[in-house]
């Protein structure tokens, strides 16, 4: 479903965050990206939605060239794609319900669809009950997973999570895993940034591991380390 | 993208929520908007009027013809014909001695004694010249005297001429005015947007994630930008309409030969214009302020 093909990423400031990656994302496929900070994986992440353009290479999502797609394209592309911040970006002044529905609106969704699908994506996520609470009103764990919901709404071929556990407690940031290893059986595919090496070696999925930009290490059922 | 009714009304609520989240800034905006398209509106008018009385003052111009005394009908009847063929000219009219004589009677009135002691008429015979086109004047003129049986030609030499000065420069600085103020409501209403989008940054930045299109993150700001607009020019217009009748009755009372311009559908046209001016400079600046922020 993706394929990085050489794909090379040097920022205007000179910075090279990628070096020749290449590989091959199945749909169906958990798995881990780890690496220092500023190994390259939220570049890796922004070349997929298309905030940024690879130097050299190609970025596959699809079947279609995420480079060539044009403007009108875009946004379309982005719908296929949930994604999940570490620092849960959920908007303040919107309750849980109205966050999640907002993932809908932007895209067009129909009233009928929006009244269908917010409750069974909170459902999913565990917080029925909580929304018509503002996100101030959560807990860390709590907004995490209306992220999370938001992300899934659209039902989204592919769901990136950059460090989704990077401010929660341990208890909290094993039931978000459980809860994106769910989504995953449920068939979407999986990405997950992380630098949670103890969940990465207790879960035993795939791991690519980069570093300096490059990638040293690709194994089926991994566990962390970019040592190389 | 197909509009559903759910968008639209998506649409309405953020532009609301914007205007009002911040009343002051909308406020200030109005208000700075409708100044400008005050004065805007009040230097169209005044350029109207100058273009309206310069019109009147030139078609009152004519070229005062004197004969030489004493010429033969039907040599004044071959100069009138001559007159009519210099170029610009419209009309010709004879004004004979006696008339000139009752003219001036009439004209001093109460004080018509003082041609008591004159027994012989002393006035020429004379042509009025009326132009067609004002700024051939001159040159008609120049023309007109080096004609047989012409004695001398009048047609307030020098005043024309700084009239028709006066009144190009009146249309060019009303021209220049005009742009500056266009510019300067442009202005500020990008400004006022832009405020409002730096505000919701990082709502753009999450909606494009989402997956929205351009348009679907512009629209709200662009019908804040023509609310903005169409308020202030509103105002304006509003304000205008009663001040311009309140003035144009005081002139026709006080001073009733100052042609004002006081036709309802030219006025209409105006304040229309005004309207769309102001909904315009609204889209066309918050357009531009919007798009900086949407290049992810």
């Amino acid at each position: 479903m993706i394929h990085f093909y050489h794909v090379s990423k040097v920022y205007q400031n000179g910075v090279k965050a990628l070096k020749d990656v290449t590989m091959h994302i199945s749909k169906g496929d958990f798995l881990f990206l780890v690496g220092p900070s500023g190994a390259g994986k939220t570049t890796l992440t922004k070349l997929l939605l298309r905030e940024e353009l690879p130097t050299k290479g190609q970025v596959i999502f699809c079947g279609k060239n995420v480079a060539r797609l044009k403007s009108q394209e875009i946004p379309l592309l982005r719908r296929k794609i949930g994604v999940v911040f570490q620092d849960f970006r959920l908007l303040p002044k919107k309750t849980v319900y109205e966050n999640v529905a907002f993932a809908l609106e932007v895209a067009g969704g129909s009233r009928q669809i929006i009244k269908k699908r917010v409750p069974e994506a909170l459902e999913m996520v565990g917080l029925a009950d909580k929304q018509k609470m503002f996100p101030s009103q959560l807990s860390g764990g709590e907004q995490q997973r209306a992220g999370i919901a938001r992300a899934i709404v659209n039902r989204p071929l592919l769901l990136i999570t950059d460090e989704p556990t990077g401010n929660l407690d341990p208890k909290t940031s094993w039931e978000l895993i459980y809860l994106l290893q769910e989504i995953n059986r449920l068939g979407t595919t999986v990405i997950m940034a992380t630098h949670a090496w103890d969940i990465v070696n207790a879960l035993k999925k795939r791991v690519v591991a980069l570093s300096g930009g490059q990638m040293v290490r690709d194994e089926k059922r991994g566990a962390y380390g970019y040592g190389g | 993208m197909a509009m559903g009714v759910n968008t639209l009304a998506y649409f309405f609520k953020e532009t609301a929520r914007s205007l009002f989240r911040n009343t002051w800034l909308s406020l200030a905006a109005t208000g700075t908007i409708t100044v400008s398209l005050l004065i805007l509106g009040a230097s169209l008018l005044l350029v109207i009027n100058t273009n309206r009385i310069a019109l009147d003052l030139e078609q009152k111009l004519e070229i005062r013809v004197f004969l030489v005394p004493n010429l033969a009908s039907n040599q004044v009847k071959q100069l009138e014909k001559r007159i009519y063929l210099v170029p610009g000219v419209a009309r010709v009219s004879f004004v004979s001695k006696e008339k000139a004589m009752e003219d001036l009677r009439r004209g001093l009135g109460e004080r018509k004694d003082i041609l008591a002691g004159i027994k012989k008429n002393p006035l020429p015979d004379a042509f009025q010249v009326k132009m067609a086109r004002s700024e051939q004047i001159a040159n008609a003129a120049a023309q007109i005297s080096s004609l047989p049986g012409v004695e001398q030609v009048r047609y307030g030499q020098g005043t024309v001429e700084k009239l028709l000065l006066v009144t190009r420069w009146m249309r060019i600085a009303g021209i220049i005015i005009i742009g500056a103020l266009i510019l300067a409501a442009l202005f500020l209403i990008s400004s006022i947007i832009r405020l409002s989008v730096f505000a919701r940054r990082q709502e753009i930045s999450i909606m494009k994630v989402l997956g929205a299109t351009n348009w679907f993150i512009r629209t709200p700001f662009l019908l804040e930008g023509v609310t903005l607009g169409f308020l202030g020019s509103f105002v304006a217009v509003v304000i205008l309409y009663f001040s311009y009748w309140s003035f144009v009755q005081q002139v026709s009372m006080f001073v009733p030969f100052v042609p004002l311009v006081a036709d309802q559908r030219l006025l209409f046209n105006l304040f229309g214009g005004l309207v769309g001016l102001g909904l315009l400079v609204g889209m066309v600046g918050s357009f531009f302020s919007v798009r900086k922020y949407l290049k992810v």
